[in-house]
């Protein structure tokens, strides 16, 4: 992340106590935490808590810590801990495979059967993206994306919620959501496809109006 | 064009990407690739789609939660 302080600094100026170290992590950190949290339980108001009481648990712990894995992945791994808790207790658990995660994830209409010339290529080719601004989505785009990913299954969110909202590597989220590599690949395959898909209805409809 | 066939490739993108196919499924993919543009495309717009909700912004707590872990980070003993 640019312009944040390496690990080891930060810890030492929290367990300092600078408020403004605390400020920045609790800043930079708190949404993809939210977002996150809101996998695990049922309402927005239970995932503000979740993170409330993260946060609670880090100031409480941050004296103790040592480094052995970074703050980011600990703060983490509390948070994971505190919404899985919650979440049994809402009944709202995230189980680990389902009938959800099988089956193709393009339409196999879109590809020619067998029995006709170049059986499994496609009939039509995908069609084609406008070329986005530089760097920026607009708005209609981010509500479509946020919109698309509440509707993805909750384990198929809350791994692709990891790995592409918020950045973070396939081993990480491997040992935060204590999945093995395969499956989380698998997610992960399933929610981009989907997303996708939600993009290409998107930008076909607003060609086609 | 080799045995991989446009269907079979969209569900490989995401172990292609993960750098996990393999030496030999990954000379197949690539093969394939050079030689659709259909999938070629299908790939780019995955790779955009992941781009896409990388910039995706985060909600913040509220600044009554905020205010509030402040102080209980101020006053930890």
């Amino acid at each position: 992340m640019e312009g944040f302080p390496p690990d080891q600094e930060l810890v030492a100026r929290l367990q300092d106590g600078d408020e403004d170290a605390f400020a920045l992590v609790l800043d930079s950190w708190s949404g993809g935490m939210l977002r996150l949290a809101r996998s695990f339980v049922s309402t927005e108001e239970s995932a503000a808590e979740v993170v409330q009481e993260t946060w609670l648990a880090v100031i409480e712990g941050i004296g103790r810590f040592e480094c052995r894995s970074s703050l980011k992945t600990w703060t983490y791994r509390i948070l994971t801990n505190t919404a899985k808790r919650r979440g049994t207790r809402e009944k709202k658990v995230v189980p680990l495979s389902s009938a959800e995660d099988n089956g193709p994830t393009v339409d196999p209409a879109r590809f020619r059967p067998a029995g006709v010339p170049f059986p499994g290529h496609w009939w039509e080719f995908p069609p084609a993206w406008p070329t986005p601004e530089q760097g920026l989505l607009g708005a209609e785009v981010r509500e479509m994306l946020s919109a698309a990913l509440a509707e993805l299954p909750d384990r198929q969110r809350v791994v692709i919620t990891l790995r592409d909202v918020e950045g973070y590597a396939s081993e990480e989220v491997c040992e935060l959501l204590e999945i093995s590599a395969a499956n989380q690949r698998v997610l992960l395959h399933r929610a981009r496809a989907f997303v996708r898909g939600k993009l290409e209805e998107y930008y076909t409809q607003e060609v086609s109006s | 064009m080799n045995d991989l066939d446009c269907r079979q490739f969209v569900e490989q993108v995401t172990t292609f990407l993960e750098g996990d196919l393999g030496a030999d499924a990954e000379q197949r993919f690539i093969e394939h690739l050079a030689l659709c543009d259909g999938c070629d495309r299908y790939l780019d717009q995955i790779r955009q789609t992941t781009q896409a909700l990388r910039d995706l912004p985060a909600e913040g707590i509220s600044p009554a939660a905020r205010a509030n872990l402040l102080n209980a980070f101020r006053s930890r003993p």
